[in-house]
Order: structure tokens, then C-alpha cells, then sequence
């Protein structure tokens, strides 16, 4: 079963490839059957793969398939080849099941989109970067899928390409990822040259044996990786392209820049572990980035009016607890958030996608209301995700994965008292603005008609991810629910155990850390009742008062990361190029061509064709001789 | 009969001279112009003459001979220019002919 | 023998095409196919067949220990030619030439393909000059004798001049002039480089002679090696070009006919590479040490100076090629970085950026055939009219911008790699470069081909031969991209030859780990990018 490894990208990319080569010719019937039946395929196939790779490990815990010698030069042979061990089955599952459902739900979606089949060949060649990017046994590799679900990201962002606002936040995105890409290939260049390979698990050990721990070189090496992560992964300071990657379609917000490439800067960090073990100040990096992350990001979705943007920060936000976690050693717990948050945040982007196309194309959230009732399968599963996202005690997955995150962030060696309050907050702040995206959506007056109802192929995908948001929690319980933890046991055989060396170690892993949160969560959402629903003029009123207003705009737009980009970093290149546009050296080359004109012209000048002035020149000229001759 | 001496002779040259360089640089009657340079050739000439007296020597007698041909054909070459000239020209004023200006 | 093949069937092809031409356009059209396919094909036999040996390192003794000297070579022709100034008829091949040679004549054949509609006037002479300048281009990259390096150098210039200034466009004259001047006056330098060189290693040994092989090592002073160092460094600086002699470069691709754009783009600016790989490097290896930090500062100037002015460009064709400038410097950079990777990156950057930035100037040229003009602000939402034309271009500019998979990401990353172990610094700022080639590849997208169509254009997508053009150079990069490995084969003994001619200078020192890691360390603390660093 394992050597169908390569099955996994190798279906989706002959669907790209089949959707490139026939085009024109295929109708939208089999642009989707292509399409979607690919990436069918693939799940299945990484269904068999992962299946039999959880039943009946390999030795060693992972397995290796070397397709080819990608290139072989002095040295350095990066092959074309895949390495499957717990890590990479956790994302190689969500891609393709998540991914299945959301092209499923596309063919409804985007049924009557002139650009039918243009989507499916991206969705396709995403997918297939994406499990490059997972499978890769090289970073090499790694990068060439990384860059690719960035290529894809931009063109589904900028799809519906007429307007130029849609692609404007495309080539942001791809721009601003593309920054720290840069510092990732910076890393890969470091780590080659340090340490002679770029295959992952050979690289790992080489950096162990060679590098002594908290060295410089292994600090500045994990920090180029970070520096990729915070971009692919839209982490502070290179967060702002996510909001306005939610001009692509709802599929693509809920694909790409939900569940599966925002995650990669998670995947990457967990991927290259023990690099990070050996740098004790990059961890302190990561950990700080989450936590600033996931509060400044949690706060910004407090206030949005755009449905799919209120979605976008809370994804940057709850990216951050996956950092924030991995920052403080808790490696699998930000593996397992990982996990849960694909589902949940999938299924609001799918739920949300089906609220805008039902009310013709609105996005202001204010607009909304009163849905609950006549999309009621929306409603339910929107609840669920958003209850996940809140993470409501005990039946949603959410709660056990944030529940763990927070307990990481105080529990281990790493953690400390302030990590944990932050995160704590933050949870606050995800029950309010999860909970007021409900209240206001689904209950009080209806402000706009409701045009469309989904159908099978829209529900479908969204009632199974309901399903997905609650059954996943219960592979990791708490010790203090009981001893079932098999997600655990099975990463533990690719990541370092969650180890509760803390000074607070025995709080945070008892029932009353849980407590704690579970006190937050019932209390944010009852406090985010009273504000949407009964209060919520008061609310308004609140919000527009002159103290709260500033504040208010300045989360809303994004606590000015875009303003001061556009001054520091956008505008100066721009003027710059501007400036310089006809090429400054030019204007040297034309400054000698210029003198040579003048030099031309200024002797030319005596050239009058006046026989009369020649003469007296001439002859002047022979008494100067003279004169010289005869009084030296 | 007294002599007159070289000096003389030559301060008389130089004078004819700078009388027809004077008037090569002052007139644009190409006729004119043509008659200036007659003038210079005949200080030159006057040169030679008085030269060759002081010396004693036929040279300078010969040498005026020289120029006396010259001055003859430089007069048909000049005067034939003079006839193009006017027909192009549609007169004789030599500012007229600055086709080489540069 | 064969050898002297490569440069006779296209010299020979070319007065045909023209005599055809006067009678018949497609038959000039014909024969400039066939003066350019069949040495193709002959270049592809010959390297087939030596496709075995070319993979190898040399042995310690024997053949090529001492590098690219006598008896390395794959074939080589050599007969006297003006024997009273030691000036022979010397041509020889290997893996760097064969490739070249490929390059040279595909896009050869993709010149005259493309030109297939759109020049109308003057067919024959157009064809004549496609096909000399191809001849001399193939001399160019086979001539080992000096002198004869230096005659074919010159000599193509002479069609390209013509090209630019008969079927080019609007500032053509000026154009084709400013190119000219630039590549004849660099190109004297070198002639007073080459002569000195002579002089100086007859006045050594008594042998005056223009033969490369026999005047690798000849002993000078420091200065002195480095002033003709210089020489050499001008001319293949402009033809490459590095900034700031690159001025010339926008201008003649801009107003050159598409035929004479690929060409340009294709094949005549990676003489300035190849001739610093095979003539300057080896000759001045220490000067050219000495000369390593300037030449990677220019390098990286370059990278992120054109690509900036890229991005500036309104004009679609000028876009292209700032572009060019700033893959050229990447070229740069890998040269003077002169390890393995760098240099292995460099020759597949060659390849790679003739595809990719020829694949876009035909691209342009065909817009222009369409909508008569090249000014972005006039385009936009061509995608629309014309999507498959889009999606071409789309390709074509993110291979432009390094994306993984494609030829041009695996060039960039060896020759970057290569550079990193050299100085750290420009290995930075040469992958900044590459965010900035992210700007102008996705605003030139924007500009011509997203967003809503407003100028009522119209006009009919890709033609038959511009699908096949596009399709086999998107399949080229393509398969580079995922495996570029027969390229480095192909290459590996000539860069293993390379380096044992500089094996005793200071180039050839590695660089220390230890040392590597103290300047990675003061990257960190001066950059201090990553955001949350504490």
C-alpha cells in the first residue's frame, strides 16, 4: 500500500495537467468531473496510504519513496521523492478529505462562473503543491510546493481577474509571502552550505551532531525558517495580505487560506522540530509571534463588517495559538489545533460562502440577519463551527485543541505566566467574535432576501465537516477526562512529546486549567449574546462613541500594519521607480553622446562657408606664425 | 638719378599688400576680390623685383615673370569662375556662396 | 570536420534565402528553416553521441587534468591560418559548447518561425542576416583562437546592426547606433587585451600566438593581469549586460523586429557569460579573484536595479528587457562565485532565461502584430480576447519571477546557492531580487492581460505555429525544472575543466565553514527581519 505514495499528487496534478490539455474542450460537466474526481481519487488514495501506514507502521515510523534524482550537482542530490511519517499523514488527510469536500462543494458553487474550468485547473494544481509540500522529503522539494500554493493562492485570490481591487490582492499576497519565502531560502542556502543537504531527516540529525544547542548558527537558521513560516502563514509582521485574500471565492478562503496553506508555516516548524530543540531564542521568536499574532489578530476580527474578513483574522488569530504552541514546545499540541481548526474554519468559510451567494452577493454582516430559519442546515453547521472555533466545552474538537495550546503555553519548559494570560484573552476574545458573527448572521431581523438555497452538493460538504468539528476532539482527550489519546501516541512517533516540566506544570495539566477555560468560554459567549442581540444598539452606540471609535478603526484596519508598509516599504520603491524610470545610467551614456553634440556644434560654428572670414583667419593666422617666428 | 633702396621698395610692396589683403576682407564684388588679389600678387612681384636689384641677380626678374603667368591664368580661371558664379548666383556678392557652411 | 559544418550551413543558407527571396518569400522563408534545423539536428546527433562521455569528470592524469587543454575536447579542427602572426583556424567543442550550440540554433529556429507573419518587407535580406548572424554566433561559441574568437565576435554584429536598424521600430536607427557603439567600443578593448596578451607571452617564450590553450597561464604581473582582465571584463560585461554598462540592452530589444529580440535575448547576451566562463576566467583567474568582490556587488546592483526599472516600464518590450538585466546579473554573480553549483546554475540560467524571456518577447511581438502597440496602458483584460494567450504569458512570467518547477527556479537556486558559500550578502540580496521580480511579473500580468477589457480590442488568439513555439519552450522549462539533469551532465566535465584551470589561484580557495557561519551570524543581527526576534 505505501508504494502508492506518489499516487497522493501525482492524481491531482494529471488533473491539472488534463484540464490544461483539454480546456475548451470539456464541458462544465467534465471540467468538474475531472476536477473533483481527481481529487476523489487522491483521497482515496491517501485514505489507503495513511490507513494502512496507521495500521501497520513501517519501520522506522516513516517511509521513504525516491521517484527520482531531481538534479545531482557537486554533491547535492535533492531527489523528487516522499516521506510519509505521523506529521505528514496529519496534513496529507485534511488536504485531501477537506479538499475532496470543497471541490465538491465548488461544482455547486461556481456553477454558473464563466471561469468553470480555470478553477478547477488552479484548485487542482494547489492540491497537488500542497502535497508536495507535505510530502517532500526534501526541503528542496518542500520549497518547490511551497512556492507552488503560493502561485496558486494568487491566482485564485485574483480568479475573478476583471476587477482590478481582486487581483491587487492577489499580487499583494503573493508579494508579501514571497518576503518571506526570501528569508526561507536564505535558511535553505545556510542549512546547504552548513551542513551539506537539504533532505529533511539527514539535515535534522547532521544539525544535531554538529550544532552545539542555543549556537548561533542554529538560532539564525531557525530563524530564516520562522521568517518563511510568518509569510506563508500570515503571522506578524507579515499578516496582511490574509484579509484581503478573501477576494478569491469562498472555496479557495476556505481551502487555501483556511485549512491547508496558511497551515504550511506550522507544518515547516513542526517538520524541522528538532532544529528548533536546538535554538532556545528562535523558539522564544515563534512563541512571541503567536501570541502577539493571535491577540492582535483576535481583536481585528472583533470588529469587522465583511463576514469572509471577520473569518480571515480569526484564522490569522488562531494560526497564531498553532505558533504560539509550537513556540513553546508544545509540538503536537499545535499539530492537533492544527487538525481540529481545518475542519471548523473549512466549514465557516463553506457556510459563509453559502450565506453570501443565498443573499445575492452581500458581505457586511449587518445586512444580514434572521438567516436561521431559512437556511437552517447553514445555521446548524455554521453553529457548530463557530461553537468549535469558541471552543464550547466537552462536544466541540476546538475545545480540546485550544484547551491543550493553553495548557501548553504554561505547562512546559518553555511557557510562562504571560503566554498563558494572552492566550487566555484571546480565547475571550474568539468566543466574542465567533458568537456575534452567529447572533448577528443567523438571528434578529432579516435585512436582505434570501435568493438561493444550497443544495446536496453544497450541504453535504458542510454537514460532514460538522460531523469532522466534533468527532476529532475525542482523539486527544485530557488525562483528567481519561486515558484516550491516539492521536497523541501516533505523532509521538514522529514528534517530541508535550513534556510538563513547567513550574506550573501540574495546574496546567489538571481539570482546573480546564475550568478556567471552560469559565471563559461560556462567559464570552453569554457577554457576546448580551451585546448582539439584546444590547445591541448599546453596543453600536458604544462602539461609535469618539473614545472607542478610533480604536474600533484602528482593529478594524488591521492595527495599521498596511498603512505603514505602504509608507516604509510601497510607496519609496514606487517613487523610486517612478524616478528612475527612463534609467538613471542612461542619462550618463546620454551625457557623453551630449558632449560629443556640444563639442560638434561649438566647432562646427566656425565653419561659416564665408570664403572672406576663412581668409582673414587664414591670414591672421600667418601673422601670428610669423610673429611668433620672429620675436622668439 | 637717386636709388631707391630696398627698404623703400619693400615698405612700398608691404603697403600694396596690406592694401589688397584689406580689400580681399572688406569687398564682396568677386570682380573686386579678383582685382585685390591681382594687387597682392604684384606686391609679391614688386618684392622679387627689388630683391633681385639688391642682389644683383636675374632671379628675382625671373621669378616676376613666374607671377606675371600666374596672375594671367589665376585671371581666367577666376574671371570664368565669376561668369558661374553670376549665373548661380544671380549676382556677384561672395558672402552669397556659404554652401560649406559646417 | 563537423564543427566547421555549424557555422557553414547557416553562412552558406543565408545569400540562398536571399537570392530565393527575391523571387519567392516562403522559399527564403524554407531555407532559413532548413539552415538553422539542420545544424540543430546535427548539434543534437553530436551530442547524443558523446552524451556518455560528457557526464564524466577528468581523471587525475591523462587528458583534461590540467583542465580545458588539449585533447579534452569532444572534436576540435585545427589548421593554420595566418601562420606569420600566430594566428590559426581553431575550433573546438565541448558539453558548455554543445549547449550553446543547441541554444543557438533553436532559437535560431524559433527566430525565423516567429517572423513568419510578421515580416512582410525585405524577406530575403531579413533571412540573410537571421541566418549570418546565426553562423557568426555559432563561430563565436566554437572558435578557441583568439583572434578568431574576436572575428566572429564582431562579425554578427554587423546582421543584428541591420536587423535592428531595417525591420525595427520607432527609434530604430538610434537603437540599433547606441547598440553598435557599445558593443564596438568594449569590443576594442578586448581586441588591445588579446593583443597585449600575445605580445606579453611572446615576449615570455619566443611563440607568438593567438591560441587560447597555449596562453592560459602566461606569467605577468599582478596589475598587468588585471588591467587586461578589464578588457575582457568591458566587453563581456556590456554584451552580458552588467549594470551599469547595460543601457544599450532596453533600447535594442525594444526596437529590434521579435526575430531579432529572441535572438538578442536568446543567444547574443550569454556570449558575455560564456566568454567570461571559457576566456576570461581561465586566462586572469587571479585577477579575477581580485576583481570578485566589485563583480558581485555590480552583479547584485543589477539583479535589483533592473528589476526594479522592470517594474517602471510602461512599455511592455522595455519591460521584458530590464528583466533581462536582472537575470543577467545573476549570471554575473554565479560566475564570480566559481564553484560547482554557481557555475552548473549559470549554464542552466543560460538556457533557462532564452526560453523564458524569448518565449515573452515573442509573446509581446505577437500583441504587437495585433494591436499595434506595446504600451501596457493601452492593454488590459486581454485575458478576455485572448485567453489561452494569457495563460501563456502567465507561464512565461512566473518562470520569470523563479517559480519552483520551472528551469529558471533551479538556475537561480545552484547559482545562489553557489554564491551563498562566496559572500552570504549577496546571496541575500541577489533572492530579494526575486520579490522584486514577483512586483513587475504580476503588475505586467495585471496590466495586459486582468482586469476589464476597455479598449474595444479585439483580435484572434494564439495562431497554430505560436501554439507549437510555446508549447515546446513551456515543455522545455518544464522539464528543466524537474529534471535539469541532462543539462548538468552535459556540462559537468566542462565546469570540472573550469575549475582545474583556476585550481592554483586564489579563486580556487574554498571557503571556510567556520568563517561562513560568523558572517551568517552578523546577517542576523544586522538584518533582524524575522519579526519577533528578541
Amino acid at each position: 500500500m505505501l508504494s502508492l505514495l506518489w499516487l497522493i499528487p501525482a492524481l491531482p496534478a494529471a488533473g491539472f495537467v488534463l484540464l490544461v490539455l483539454l480546456n475548451r474542450r470539456l464541458g462544465r460537466a467534465g471540467a468538474a468531473w475531472i476536477g473533483a474526481g481527481s481529487v476523489g481519487l487522491s483521497m482515496l488514495a491517501a485514505l489507503l496510504v495513511c490507513g494502512s501506514f496507521i495500521v501497520s507502521p513501517p519501520a522506522g515510523d516513516a517511509c521513504r519513496q525516491v521517484l527520482w534524482t531531481w538534479m545531482d550537482v557537486a554533491g547535492f542530490t535533492p531527489a523528487i521523492g516522499f516521506y510519509l511519517d505521523a506529521v505528514s499523514v496529519v496534513w496529507v488527510l485534511v488536504i485531501t478529505v477537506v479538499g475532496f469536500l470543497i471541490h465538491l462543494y465548488s461544482t455547486e458553487h461556481m456553477e454558473h462562473d464563466e471561469g468553470f474550468t480555470r478553477f478547477f485547473t488552479y484548485l487542482n494544481l494547489f492540491v497537488f503543491s500542497m502535497l508536495v509540500l507535505v510530502l517532500a522529503d526534501n526541503l528542496l522539494l518542500l520549497y518547490l510546493g511551497w512556492e507552488g500554493v503560493g502561485l496558486c493562492s494568487y491566482l485564485l485570490i485574483a480568479f475573478w481577474q476583471k476587477d482590478p481591487q481582486n487581483v491587487y490582492s492577489g499580487r499583494k499576497a503573493f508579494i508579501v509571502t514571497r518576503v518571506g519565502d526570501t528569508a526561507l531560502i536564505a535558511g535553505l542556502f545556510l542549512l546547504l552550505t552548513q551542513l551539506g543537504t537539504l533532505e529533511i531527516q539527514p539535515l535534522l540529525r547532521a544539525a544535531e551532531q554538529t550544532w552545539a544547542p542555543d549556537s548561533t548558527v542554529a538560532v539564525v537558521a531557525a530563524l530564516l525558517i520562522l521568517g518563511g513560516a510568518v509569510g506563508k502563514s500570515a503571522q506578524v509582521p507579515l499578516q496582511t495580505w490574509l484579509p484581503d485574500a478573501m477576494a478569491g471565492p469562498s472555496p479557495v478562503s476556505a481551502l487555501i487560506h483556511a485549512a491547508t496553506m496558511v497551515t504550511a508555516g506550522v507544518y515547516l516548524i513542526a517538520r524541522t522540530t528538532p532544529l528548533f530543540e536546538l535554538a532556545g531564542d528562535a523558539r522564544l521568536a515563534v512563541a512571541l509571534v503567536g501570541i502577539v499574532t493571535l491577540l492582535i489578530a483576535g481583536f481585528s476580527a472583533l470588529v469587522q463588517h465583511d463576514l469572509k474578513r471577520a473569518l480571515a483574522y480569526s484564522t490569522i488569530s488562531q494560526i497564531g495559538y498553532m505558533i504560539l504552541a509550537l513556540g513553546v514546545s508544545g509540538w503536537e499540541a499545535g499539530v492537533f489545533h492544527f487538525g481540529t481548526h481545518a475542519f471548523f474554519k473549512a466549514l465557516l468559510f463553506l457556510g459563509a460562502g453559502v450565506v453570501i451567494e443565498a443573499l445575492a452577493g452581500e458581505h457586511d454582516i449587518f445586512k444580514m440577519g434572521g438567516l436561521a430559519r431559512k437556511l437552517p442546515a447553514v445555521f446548524v453547521t455554521f453553529t457548530v463551527g463557530a461553537a468549535a472555533l469558541a471552543a464550547l466545552p466537552f462536544v466541540t474538537n476546538g475545545f480540546y485543541s485550544k484547551d491543550l495550546v493553553i495548557s501548553t503555553t504554561l505547562g512546559t519548559a518553555d511557557g510562562n505566566v504571560w503566554l498563558y494570560v494572552g492566550s487566555i484573552l484571546g480565547a475571550f476574545v474568539t468566543t466574542l467574535y465567533s458568537f456575534r458573527l452567529v447572533w448577528v448572521v443567523f438571528f434578529g431581523e432579516a435585512h436582505t432576501e434570501v435568493t438561493r438555497r444550497p443544495r446536496w452538493r453544497q450541504t453535504m460538504p458542510l454537514w460532514v465537516l460538522a460531523v469532522f468539528s466534533i468527532i476529532t476532539g475525542f482523539l486527544w482527550l485530557p488525562a483528567w477526562i481519561g486515558a484516550f489519546h491516539p492521536l497523541e501516541d501516533f505523532l509521538d512517533t514522529a514528534l517530541p512529546p508535550i513534556e510538563w516540566t513547567g513550574r506550573y506544570a501540574h495546574f496546567a495539566e489538571s481539570a482546573g486549567a480546564a475550568f478556567v477555560i471552560i469559565l471563559i468560554v461560556y462567559g464570552g459567549i453569554f457577554l457576546s449574546y448580551l451585546l448582539w442581540v439584546p444590547w445591541r444598539r448599546g453596543t453600536h452606540a458604544f462602539a461609535a462613541s469618539p473614545v472607542v471609535r478610533p480604536l474600533a478603526a484602528f482593529w478594524l484596519g488591521g492595527w495599521g500594519f498596511d498603512w505603514l508598509y505602504e509608507r516604509v516599504f510601497v510607496r519609496p520603491v514606487k517613487w523610486f521607480a517612478h524616478w528612475a524610470r527612463h534609467d538613471l545610467v542612461d542619462y550618463v551614456v546620454d551625457g557623453i553622446a551630449w558632449v560629443n553634440l556640444a563639442g560638434w556644434r561649438t566647432l562646427s560654428a566656425g565653419q561659416t562657408g564665408r570664403l572672406r572670414s576663412y581668409v582673414a583667419v587664414a591670414g591672421f593666422g600667418v601673422v601670428l606664425v610669423l610673429a611668433v617666428v620672429v620675436l622668439r | 638719378m637717386a636709388s631707391v633702396s630696398l627698404e623703400h621698395a619693400l615698405i612700398l610692396a608691404a603697403i600694396l599688400f596690406a592694401i589688397g589683403f584689406a580689400g580681399l576682407l572688406t569687398r564682396r564684388n568677386l570682380i573686386v576680390v579678383l582685382a585685390c588679389i591681382e594687387i597682392m600678387l604684384n606686391a609679391a612681384g614688386l618684392a622679387f623685383v627689388a630683391a633681385g636689384a639688391r642682389w644683383g641677380q636675374a632671379d628675382g626678374q625671373v621669378m616676376f615673370l613666374f607671377v606675371l603667368a600666374m596672375a594671367g591664368a589665376e585671371v581666367a580661371v577666376g574671371l570664368a569662375i565669376a561668369i558661374r558664379f553670376r549665373q548661380s548666383l544671380k549676382g556677384l556678392d561672395v558672402d552669397d556662396a556659404d554652401r560649406m557652411r559646417g | 570536420m563537423i564543427l566547421l559544418w555549424y557555422i557553414l550551413i547557416p553562412a552558406v543558407a543565408a545569400p540562398l534565402a536571399w537570392l530565393a527571396g527575391r523571387r519567392s518569400e516562403v522559399a527564403a522563408r524554407w531555407i532559413a528553416v532548413a539552415g538553422t534545423a539542420a545544424p540543430l539536428a546535427l548539434v543534437a546527433g553530436q551530442w547524443i553521441a558523446a552524451a556518455g562521455t560528457l557526464g564524466e569528470t577528468f581523471a587525475a592524469s591523462g587528458p583534461g587534468a590540467a583542465g580545458l587543454v588539449a585533447g579534452s575536447w569532444i572534436a576540435d579542427l585545427k589548421t593554420a591560418w595566418i601562420e606569420s602572426l600566430g594566428i590559426s583556424f581553431f575550433l573546438a567543442a565541448d558539453g558548455l559548447t554543445l549547449i550553446m550550440l543547441l541554444l543557438t540554433f533553436a532559437l535560431g529556429l524559433l527566430a525565423v518561425l516567429c517572423s513568419w507573419r510578421g515580416i512582410t518587407q525585405r524577406v530575403g535580406v531579413f533571412h540573410l542576416m537571421v541566418l549570418w548572424t546565426v553562423a557568426g554566433l555559432a563561430g563565436v561559441f566554437l572558435a578557441l583562437d583568439l583572434f578568431l574568437f574576436y572575428f566572429f565576435f564582431e562579425m554578427m554584429l554587423i546582421p543584428m546592426y541591420f536587423l535592428i536598424a531595417v525591420w525595427g521600430h520607432e527609434r530604430r536607427i538610434y537603437s540599433a547606433i547606441k547598440f553598435f557603439i557599445f558593443t564596438q567600443v568594449s569590443g576594442l578593448l578586448m581586441l588591445v587585451a588579446i593583443i597585449a596578451l600575445v605580445f606579453i607571452h611572446g615576449r615570455e617564450t619566443g611563440v607568438y600566438t593567438f591560441d587560447f590553450t597555449q596562453l592560459l597561464g602566461t606569467p605577468m604581473a599582478a596589475s598587468t593581469a588585471f588591467l587586461l582582465m578589464l578588457g575582457f571584463f568591458a566587453a563581456f560585461a556590456v554584451k552580458l549586460p552588467a549594470w551599469p554598462l547595460h543601457t544599450w540592452l532596453p533600447d535594442a530589444h525594444t526596437d529590434a523586429p521579435t526575430a531579432g529580440s529572441v535572438l538578442l535575448a536568446g543567444v547574443l547576451i550569454k556570449i558575455g557569460a560564456y566568454g567570461m566562463l571559457r576566456f576570461m576566467v581561465p586566462l586572469f583567474p587571479g585577477a579575477v579573484a581580485e576583481f570578485r568582490t566589485w563583480a558581485l556587488v555590480l552583479g547584485v546592483v543589477g539583479v535589483i536595479y533592473g528589476a526594479v526599472l522592470a517594474y517602471a516600464q510602461s512599455d511592455m518590450k522595455r519591460l521584458v528587457a530590464y528583466t533581462s538585466v536582472s537575470h543577467m546579473g545573476f549570471v554575473l554573480i554565479g560566475v564570480f562565485a566559481w564553484n560547482e553549483l554557481a557555475l552548473q546554475g549559470v549554464i542552466l540560467q543560460l538556457v533557462c532565461h532564452a526560453l523564458s524571456t524569448g518565449a515573452l518577447f515573442i509573446l509581446v511581438g505577437g500583441l504587437q502584430d495585433r494591436i499595434h502597440t506595446r504600451d501596457l496602458g493601452k492593454m488590459g483584460g486581454l485575458w478576455q480576447v485572448a485567453p489561452r494567450m494569457g495563460g501563456t504569458a502567465m507561464f512565461f512570467a512566473m518562470a520569470s519571477l523563479g517559480l519552483p518547477g520551472l528551469g529558471n527556479f533551479v538556475a537561480e537556486f545552484l547559482i545562489l546557492a553557489g554564491v551563498w558559500q562566496v559572500s552570504e550578502w549577496a546571496a541575500v540580496l541577489g533572492a530579494v531580487g526575486l520579490v522584486f521580480a514577483t512586483v513587475y511579473a504580476l503588475w505586467m500580468m495585471q496590466r495586459a492581460f486582468q482586469g476589464e477589457e476597455t479598449h474595444g480590442l479585439r483580435f484572434a488568439d494564439l495562431t497554430k505555429i505560436e501554439t507549437g513555439i510555446f508549447a515546446s519552450m513551456i515543455a522545455a522549462l518544464v522539464l528543466l525544472g524537474f529534471w535539469p539533469q541532462p543539462l548538468i551532465t552535459t556540462a559537468r566535465q566542462t565546469v570540472d575543466g573550469l575549475q582545474r584551470m583556476t585550481a592554483q589561484s586564489a579563486l580556487a580557495q574554498p571557503a571556510d565553514p567556520g568563517e561562513a557561519a560568523a558572517a551568517a551570524a552578523e546577517t542576523e543581527t544586522a538584518g533582524g527581519d524575522e519579526g519577533g526576534a528578541p
